[in-house]
């Protein structure tokens, strides 16, 4: 397999511009003869399919929630970067661009990144336009807020809603299409396969959850938008149904899988209360702009918050990291939880719990400001924990949120299957081994509003359009291998639920696989996988049948394809042996316990490729190449 | 604690069903309300009963999946909270709960708990959005908004579409639902524009859909999970009225 990133030539800041003449162009009149198959409909699928049926294309969506709506971007509370420079504070597309490499400890792709940066400034214009309601000064402009691992405020935000927002604008730009008539959606639908007709991905076969019935639908190309596969570690900040499988069939027909260990453990979510728990709660970083972090500076304390006294209390961030404080990327901030919680210094029941203290901000600034700021946020922990925010501090603890790691793609977002494209959170490009928070929202709506329609028209007018039928030889055979698989689950009828399964990986992962890594316990893990995979299709018990709505069926689906994917995730931890950003190998540290990262050896995307069930996959590497922002060891100190 | 459960089975939209009586034991109160079905699912799949379905997704009261009737009100008896967010610390033990689904001619039953609510998508589909297409769009900070107005555009905005208000309704009237995104819309410059024309096309798709009308109960503020006023109601029918009267 050769991986080409297709990277254009050229300074940086000319490489999109240059791009965007170089591709070809489908005529106005010609759009209509081409579909497009969008899987997925939050940020990226929902903004992807409204964009392409305006410019003319016909567009088939897809999306397993019962409405575009409910897909999980509307879960994104803090913000979203963009480098507007309205604040005068110094931003630019470059520090933007430079704060995402950087935050991303330099393995992302630099061409990528840029082009990020600079479509950053025309998706706050768009959802503007649409009636998105950012918070805005009494001036009437557009407010800011800071977020971790920058040094400006460049982050828009709709309340603690902002995720919501602007899929809610995404979503109404997708109902108009498909008023119109440009765009068939079809909700409760969930993508099983792709079907490839000459190599090319040409199709998708797919079940309707609420009938079982099996179907396949034909295109001329495919875009995945099916987010990140956070829900392997089972406890997440990830929606209940959020999964790998779509991505995960597309690796299966031969789609290379990159950087799947990077996965992003986010510092701020309520923490677990108890075995019963099926998700965790996150509470926005933006949080941290007004909120301090601290623990008791002696291991076993049993006092209350308040009863402790400044003088025996350790502000860790601030102590470690005074330049950037509370504001520390969030992998260092994880880390460092883990970190104090493990020297026994953790806070609640549980002793897995850091303080995130907002007295010191009331006091500074009043009740009403930090409710207005924060208001939603605050009465949600209330619900949860039954616990007054504003009296005591929060409770919170790192959980699994956001994976950087997904299907590789191209400059284009191509992935190495033609015709398969991959945008947001399901692709692995922007964001390398962290991401920056405020910027999983800008990379959606940047691959779905501005990078993908103008990289797919350039497929379309290379490959011509094909009006290929969804009853060919191809898609039968694989709507035969999904309807068996099917069958098989329901015909094992064994003693343990699938949520069981599921919890045992989670465990599994989040042990071996989590915050730290090392060699023992991802060698332990990548044992107790395959053995763990091999109990779930001996005695899974799947029951109802295929004919009717059957949740335990869907998600036997899912459960199964994690249990193959959490294999690849431990391989890919192990064989980079050194830390970076969020991938953490305890093995390689600082003397200070910071990531140490091995550029000669590992500045490289490994990229895997799929060679037999039971089979180790094939390791692809695409190097990275830093023209423009030097290798350096980050810094926030 | 232990809780006796009266649970809505129905095996899809055409068979009639009935409620069927379960028991929640050693249930934690840190739980929500939806772990609790949770542990009881897990419970009736080691006996080899179909487990209850029901609709739910992010769990943190947001995305607007998760439903349920629960002792007769939309997302429990607690303020401004969705079934998700509901913990079990509200209940008592030895409590009978009652868990039916959101009921209307329009949220047609598609298996036990979980109904059809994609009348909503169509309303949206009628006029729900700002005509404007991906690019050549104005600076963002090229039309000043009034903090106030954004502020309320936002409120109303707020709306997850769950159809609480919808159950909630003697009338199963949507207008707490279609208000919010009208108003949203009246608020923003961005909005005004085609105001008559949304307003009209909204409220049409609503009526054709078989959903009600508002007799003032407000019964759908009550039980909003996220405290939409039902000024936006108010809002809704100035928009309509005015659209009414003005030619387009």
């Amino acid at each position: 397999m050769k991986l080409d990133a297709k990277t254009p030539s050229g300074p940086i800041a000319d490489k999109w511009e240059k791009h965007k003449f170089d591709m070809k162009l489908v005529n106005p009149a010609n759009k209509r003869k081409y579909k497009a198959i969008v899987v997925g409909s939050g940020l990226a699928g929902g903004s992807a399919a409204a964009s392409l049926a305006e410019l003319g294309y016909n567009v088939d969506c897809f999306c397993f929630q019962d409405s575009p709506r409910r897909a999980h971007s509307i879960a994104a509370q803090g913000g979203i970067n963009a480098a507007k420079n309205y604040q005068n504070d110094g931003d630019s597309v470059y520090r933007l661009f430079y704060d995402t490499v950087k935050g991303g400890d330099f393995r992302s792709r630099e061409a990528n990144v840029h082009r990020l940066a600079e479509v950053s400034v025309n998706i706050i214009d768009q959802c503007v336009a649409q009636g998105v309601p950012f918070a805005r000064e009494y001036g009437g402009l557009l407010s800011n807020r800071s977020f971790g691992g920058a040094q400006v405020s460049r982050t828009f935000y709709a309340r603690g809603q902002t995720g919501q927002q602007l899929l809610l604008g995404a979503y109404s730009a997708l109902s108009r299409q498909v008023g119109l008539g440009n765009v068939k959606m079809y909700p409760r639908t969930e993508m099983l396969d792709v079907v490839l007709v000459d190599g090319h991905a040409k199709g998708i076969v797919v079940r309707n959850l609420a009938t079982g019935k099996v179907s396949s639908h034909a295109a001329d190309a495919v875009v995945l938008a099916t987010g990140g596969y956070g829900n392997v570690f089972y406890l997440s900040t990830n929606a209940m149904a959020c999964n790998v499988t779509a991505a995960f069939r597309a690796y299966k027909k031969g789609a290379a899988f990159a950087n799947p260990c990077y996965t992003q453990i986010h510092p701020t979510c309520i923490p677990v209360s108890g075995d019963y728990q099926s998700k965790l709660t996150l509470m926005s970083e933006s949080l941290r702009n007004d909120g301090r972090i601290w623990v008791p500076k002696a291991e076993g304390e049993k006092r209350a918050a308040g009863d402790i006294p400044e003088a025996e209390r350790d502000y860790y961030l601030e102590r470690k990291y005074p330049s950037f404080g509370n504001l520390a990327p969030r992998d260092i901030s994880s880390r460092s939880a883990k970190e104090v919680c493990d020297e026994g210094r953790g806070v609640g029941d549980t002793g897995f719990g850091v303080y995130l203290d907002f007295a010191d901000a009331i006091g500074r600034l009043g009740e009403p400001v930090i409710r207005e700021r924060y208001g939603n946020l605050f009465d949600m922990y209330e619900r949860i924990t039954g616990e007054n925010p504003y009296k005591t501090p929060m409770r919170i603890y790192p959980a699994s949120h956001y994976t950087m790691g997904g299907l590789w793609v191209d400059y284009n977002l191509e992935s190495n299957i033609p015709g398969l494209f991959v945008i947001g959170e399901a692709n692995f490009s922007d964001h390398g081994a962290n991401r920056l928070g405020a910027s999983a929202l800008m990379q959606g709506l940047a691959d779905g509003y501005f990078v993908l329609p103008y990289t797919i028209g350039d497929y379309f007018a290379r490959v011509g359009a094909k009006n290929i039928q969804p009853d060919g030889a191809e898609f039968k055979e694989v709507e035969k291998a999904v309807e068996e698989r099917t069958r098989k689950m329901l015909s094992i009828n064994g003693s343990r639920s699938v949520d069981s399964f599921h919890k045992e990986l989670g465990k599994i992962m989040w042990e071996n696989c989590g915050m730290g890594r090392n060699k023992q316990g991802l060698e332990k893990a990548l044992q107790e996988i395959p053995a763990l995979r091999e109990r779930f299709w001996k005695d899974v018990k799947v029951l109802g049948d295929n004919s009717e709505m059957n949740l335990s069926l869907e998600n036997a689906g899912r459960v199964a394809d994690f249990l193959e994917f959490g294999e690849m995730m431990c391989l890919d931890a192990l064989d980079r042996e050194e830390s970076c950003g969020a991938h953490f190998r305890e093995e390689y540290q600082t003397e200070e316990g910071e990531a140490l990262r091995n550029d000669k050896k590992y500045s490289y995307v490994a990229a895997w490729e799929y060679q037999g069930n039971d089979k180790r996959p094939a390791l692809h590497k695409e190097n990275l190449e830093f023209e423009f922002v030097k290798l350096a060891t980050r810094s926030y100190k | 604690m232990n809780l006796i459960l009266k649970v809505w089975r129905q095996k899809d939209a055409r068979d009639k069903g009935r409620l069927e009586t379960y028991e929640a034991r050693n249930i934690s109160e840190h739980m929500s309300f939806l772990e609790m079905l949770d542990v009881v699912n897990e419970q009736l799949v080691g006996e080899g009963v179909d487990p209850i379905h029901f609709d739910h997704d992010c769990r943190e009261g947001i995305c607007g999946t998760c439903s349920l009737v629960i002792n007769g009100s939309p997302h429990g008896h607690q303020k401004a909270t969705t079934t998700c967010q509901l913990h079990m610390r509200h209940f008592k033990d030895g409590e009978t709960i009652y868990i039916e689904p959101f009921r209307a001619k329009a949220f047609p039953v598609i298996k036990d708990l979980v109904v059809d609510r994609s009348a909503f998508d169509r309303i949206m589909q009628a006029g729900g959005f700002v005509s404007v297409n991906t690019g050549g769009v104005p600076d963002a900070n090229a039309i000043p908004i009034p903090k106030e107005d954004a502020d309320k555009a936002m409120d109303a905005a707020a709306c997850i579409g769950c159809g609480a208000c919808v159950a909630a309704c003697k009338n199963a009237s949507a207008m707490l639902f279609v208000g919010a995104k009208v108003s949203q819309f009246a608020h923003l410059p961005q909005g005004k524009v085609e105001r008559e024309k949304r307003a009209r096309a909204m409220v049409s798709q609503m009526d054709s859909e078989g959903f009600g009308n508002c007799t003032n109960y407000y019964e759908c503020e009550a039980v909003c999970p996220k405290e939409i006023k039902v000024e936006v109601i108010a809002k809704m029918n100035r928009e309509y009225f005015r659209a009414a009267t003005t030619k387009i």
